[in-house]
């Protein structure tokens, strides 16, 4: 019984949405309401499954696995490890937010928008918990429809543009990890005889290099686009800016999570030499997402679309940790993709906030907003110092080890990457610095109003998870860690590196010839000496 | 021979007797009741084709008239598509009989069964000619249907193309037909199989007749089925024709296009696909065309303005995907090739049912008048987008399944030696599939993302809502649920002589 808590967390809100269909469309309080019961609801369920989760064990927990569309192998295959643990918990609470902070500022078809993020959150969900790579491809593209009508219904003036432009992007990546799954099962079925699109059995298929290459090439560039990974970031500045705020808050706090979870879920764990091979070309790309985001944030005129460009600044972040292939990289990584939704989540909450209230977002129509609405000020300046990662703040943790891992692998990456660290300091707080301080220049802000009780609902919670994470981070990391262990032991079954048992540290094996096989990935001279020895 | 008892083969028949015989009732009652019966026409017509449904279940699999007639799983799968179709068709044009064809109902609907009866005699036709006048059967109801507004410039024009059109290629595709029966001396398509295996294995050279044939064939299927280079007629006849005889056409007479093809090529000519008869291989041609109608059919959809022409043109890049289910000829191939015509039809007649009700009520087929179509008829609004998703094919609906079955079928057989071409076909289908997705965006972008309503309040009457449930089901139960029909389209090929998997 217990054992199908992740159908009931997953199909939950779906029974939502059936509820909400029976309420008449003109009470907007009931579905509000009943939207906000669903949310908290499916909430309650994750935290229960936090609370049920075992962190010592490794491997997957909470396993369902029944035959759905048996003559071709798919199976309706759930579970979850640490990572999907912490991703799930993080998307109930953002869609709860979501909807409170919705409330007010949605007038029109409320009834279609609250339906469109409960069936966003089956949608995330459900990535996040499926083992069958059928059931993830579904999930994948169910969540595109409901986020397509969000940007385009209730989204800005240019947001049939953006609508159109991230379906587009989004199921170009997926087409082409559709043709890659194809091809791992048919490859499955030559060798073992049987159709079969789980996860863990396609894992343990062995794979020639070129296969390697091209199957990860195609899952990358799925999940790259998701990241987004710079250069095909486009997408996502039109989409968050255009996006209502509870729009923005799921896309830049759940959706981009996505594409990571996809590389550490898929590319990683299948295609280990593939990994190896390609990681100094993503490094690179991550470290020029990094600089590149943070240097076009800077210059922003509009609030919401620098904290977009910050995004592609810290999607980098993550990537780069991913693909450092060493423990403190890859837990990192992970932490920072918790952080990072609930840093930009919040900041794209307090953005929302504050364009109710005044229908802009341009920082040169602001200024001195600290002397007419202090408890606002309060809050951005806590969420701001989060997203640059100050010590005691969440994202200290996430890309303090980022950083460490990066260094470890290359010196260099390490260095470009600081610097996004330094650049991103410096946006945040001069974007705070011209919309709080000084005096107030426009007539138009000397009356807004200080944060109402639902608006400081909204971000107590998520000034608790900073806080908390960047005070006590060990039962996150807890669970992180045999998650993380077996994503690293399943990549060192690539035959050019080697996994040291005690500090899970991947080392370069030489090959016959004496030569390493690609100059650009160095590691500490001693390690590779040790593991000759 | 062995001579069959008439019995047994008219028993095998009963299916078509009956729908025949039920065209001519339907006509009668109409002339005898002196055209005053408004909707009982119609009832009367879904009726028959729902006993026909029935007849069809227990009539069972079997030979009749010696090998010409058999009613084996691909006869029987493509008879429930067929009969799926014109129930649907039917069911879409109460509105159109009530206002426009006030005076010849019976002869509309009439035709419309008359032209099932030879889809469905063709599923089950097992030798050249057959096939031939089976496809003749059918397509002649329609030219009449297609014309039907008879005062309407452009219905006419549209009967009188398709008409010419589907003249010229029926010609040109007997001409291919003689020159395989001059070739191998038979109409019998094993027998015919057989002897071009041994002509080949003879000569080892079997010389430019049989190109000729498999181009002409090609030409003259490809027509039917609106593959470039022959699609020009498509756009023209859907505009044109009344919109549920467009939608029968996009769903029947293809999937009859479809039957006639996997029977002449997949089965009859699958000796002459394989590496050492690259010159003669009739995949490749195919997997050209395909590619054409895909790239065709999708770009030129994303500039039209009229949602029929609209849809005809993405009904070209619907007919591309199946063809690539049908050039890995593998068993796999021609089961996807079952389905997708299966969850095609659910999704296209519901769309079109949707469009049909829409054009009753405003007269207007311009994709601009959906706009803000949301807000006043917020049911059909969604039912239209589930449908449009469906046809994009966007999981979990029947259209993302059927997509996905053809390419796997390419897939697995593009991983074999001498398939790497298939990818060329796949990677086509896969990068039109997104700018397909823009299209169909399109509808759903000016029914929600309009500002203002939209003047027009659209309601379904009972028959039509029928269809879009129906619809609906199909679209929601079997992109949820496919396995019964997976199962049932796994038959389909078991007359082909494919090795099992």
């Amino acid at each position: 019984m217990i054992g199908d808590i992740l159908t009931y967390l997953t199909f939950f809100p779906v029974l939502g949405v059936v509820l909400l269909l029976l309420v008449p469309k003109e009470r907007h309080d009931s579905i509000k309401s009943l939207s906000l019961i669903i949310a908290f609801v499916t909430m309650l369920i994750s935290f229960l499954v936090y609370a049920l989760f075992d962190p010592l064990a490794s491997g997957m927990q909470f396993e369902v696995n029944v035959p759905w569309v048996n003559s071709v192998g798919i199976s309706y295959h759930l579970g979850i490890d640490g990572i999907s643990l912490l991703l799930i918990v993080l998307t109930t609470i953002l869609t709860v937010l979501a909807i409170l902070s919705s409330w007010n500022s949605i007038k029109t078809g409320v009834k279609g928008f609250y339906i469109s993020i409960l069936l966003l959150t089956t949608g995330m969900i459900g990535v996040f918990v499926s083992l069958d790579l059928f059931l993830f491809y579904v999930f994948w593209e169910v969540m595109l429809i409901p986020m397509y009508f969000l940007i385009g219904v209730w989204g800005g003036p240019r947001r049939v543009y953006a609508a159109i432009k991230f379906v587009l992007f989004t199921m170009f990546g997926s087409l082409l990890m559709l043709v890659a799954v194809l091809y791992l099962v048919f490859k499955y079925h030559s060798m073992a005889g049987v159709y079969s699109f789980d996860i863990q059995a396609l894992v343990s298929m062995p794979l020639s290099f070129s296969e390697q290459a091209y199957l990860f090439a195609a899952f990358a560039l799925a999940f790259a686009i998701k990241v987004p990974l710079w250069p095909l970031h486009t997408w996502l500045p039109d989409a968050h800016v255009e996006a209502p705020t509870a729009g923005s808050v799921i896309l830049a706090g759940v959706l981009l999570k996505m594409g990571t979870y996809g590389f550490i879920r898929i590319c990683l764990p299948m295609f280990p030499e593939a990994t190896v091979a390609f990681l100094p070309y993503i490094c690179v790309l991550s470290v020029i997402a990094i600089v590149y985001g943070a240097l076009v944030a800077m210059v922003q005129k509009d609030v919401k679309s620098l904290v977009a460009f910050s995004s592609v600044s810290h999607m980098g972040f993550v990537m780069l940790g991913l693909f450092t292939l060493n423990l403190q990289g890859l837990e990192g990584s992970v932490m920072q993709m918790i952080n990072h939704g609930i840093s930009t989540g919040a900041l794209f909450l307090l953005v929302g906030m504050i364009y109710d209230r005044r229908h802009t977002r341009l920082i040169s129509e602001f200024g001195g907003i600290a002397k007419v609405m202090p408890a606002f000020a309060t809050y951005f300046m806590i969420v701001t110092l989060s997203s640059i990662g100050l010590p005691f703040t969440n994202g200290f943790v996430g890309e303090f080890l980022i950083l460490l891992g990066a260094f470890q692998l290359n010196t260099w990456y390490g260095v470009f990457a600081v610097t996004g660290v330094i650049f991103s300091a410096c946006y945040m707080l001069w974007m705070y610095q011209r919309v709080m301080y000084g005096k107030v220049t426009n007539p138009e802000n000397e009356k807004l109003t200080d944060m109402s009780a639902r608006e400081r609902i909204i971000m107590i919670p998520l000034v608790f998870l900073i806080f908390w994470i960047g005070v006590y981070p060990k039962p996150l990391f807890d669970r992180i860690e045999p998650a993380v262990k077996n994503v690293l032991e399943q990549v060192s079954r690539a035959k050019s590196v080697q996994l040291d048992p005690v500090t899970y540290e991947l080392t370069r094996v030489k090959d016959e010839k004496g030569t390493v096989t690609d100059a650009t990935v160095t590691f500490a001279p001693e390690q590779e000496e040790a593991t000759h020895e | 021979m062995e001579v069959q008892l008439p019995e047994v083969s008219l028993r095998m028949m009963a299916p078509e007797l009956f729908l025949f015989v039920w065209a001519l009732v339907v006509i009668t009652f109409d002339v005898v009741t002196k055209r005053a019966q408004g909707e009982s026409v119609g009832y009367l017509t879904m009726v028959g084709i729902a006993i026909t449904g029935g007849i069809l279940a227990i009539t069972g699999e079997g030979p009749g008239f010696g090998n010409m007639f058999y009613n084996d799983p691909m006869a029987i799968f493509f008879k429930i598509i067929f009969l799926g179709a014109a129930f649907m068709a039917v069911g879409s044009s109460f509105g159109l009989t009530k206002q426009k064809i006030v005076n010849h109902r019976g002869e509309f609907f009439g035709l419309m069964l008359l032209s099932t009866v030879g889809m469905m005699f063709l599923a089950s036709a097992n030798e050249l000619l057959t096939i031939w006048i089976g496809l003749e059967l059918t397509t002649i109801p329609l030219f009449v249907l297609a014309a039907f507004f008879k005062d309407n410039k452009l219905s006419v024009e549209s009967g009188l193309k398709y008409f010419i059109v589907g003249a010229f290629s029926s010609a040109v595709m007997v001409y291919g037909l003689s020159f395989l029966y001059g070739l191998t001396g038979t109409t019998d398509l094993l027998q015919m199989k057989l002897n071009l295996a041994t002509v080949h294995l003879t000569f080892r050279n079997i010389g430019v007749i049989l190109i000729a044939a498999i181009t002409m064939l090609i030409a003259g299927i490809g027509f039917k089925l609106g593959l470039p280079p022959f699609h020009q007629w498509v756009p023209d006849v859907y505009e044109g024709a009344p919109t549920p005889v467009a939608a029968f056409l996009s769903i029947g007479s293809k999937a009859a296009g479809l039957a006639a093809f996997a029977k002449i090529f997949v089965n009859g000519l699958s000796a002459f696909h394989g590496v050492e008869m690259a010159p003669n291989d009739w995949g490749k041609l195919a997997g050209i065309v395909a590619i054409a109608a895909l790239i065709l059919g999708n770009t030129v959809a994303i500039r039209q303005t009229n949602i029929k022409r609209m849809l005809g043109y993405s009904s070209i890049a619907q007919a591309g995907y199946i063809m690539i289910g049908m050039v890995a000829q593998s068993a796999l191939g021609l089961s996807a090739v079952a389905f997708y015509i299966f969850a095609y039809m659910f999704a296209n007649m519901g769309a079109f049912a949707v469009v049909t009700a829409f054009e009753d009520k405003t007269g207007s087929c311009e994709i601009k008048s959906y706009a803000g179509l949301a807000k006043t008829s917020p049911m059909l609004s969604i039912c239209m987008t589930i449908f449009l998703l469906s046809l994009a094919g966007i999981p979990p609906l029947a259209g993302f399944l059927a997509k996905y079955f053809v390419f796997a079928a390419a897939i697995k057989q593009a991983s074999l030696e001498g398939g790497q071409w298939l990818y060329w076909v796949v990677g086509a289908g896969l990068i039109t599939a997104v700018f397909s997705l823009y299209y169909y965006a399109n509808v759903i972008k000016q029914m929600y993302f309009s500002k203002d309503d939209s003047p027009y309040r659209v309601g379904l009457q009972a028959p039509a809502m029928l269809v879009v449930l129906i619809g609906l089901a199909g679209v929601l139960v079997f992109g949820l649920y496919p396995e019964p029909v997976l199962r049932f389209a796994g038959e389909v090929p078991s007359m082909f002589g494919f090795v099992s998997p």
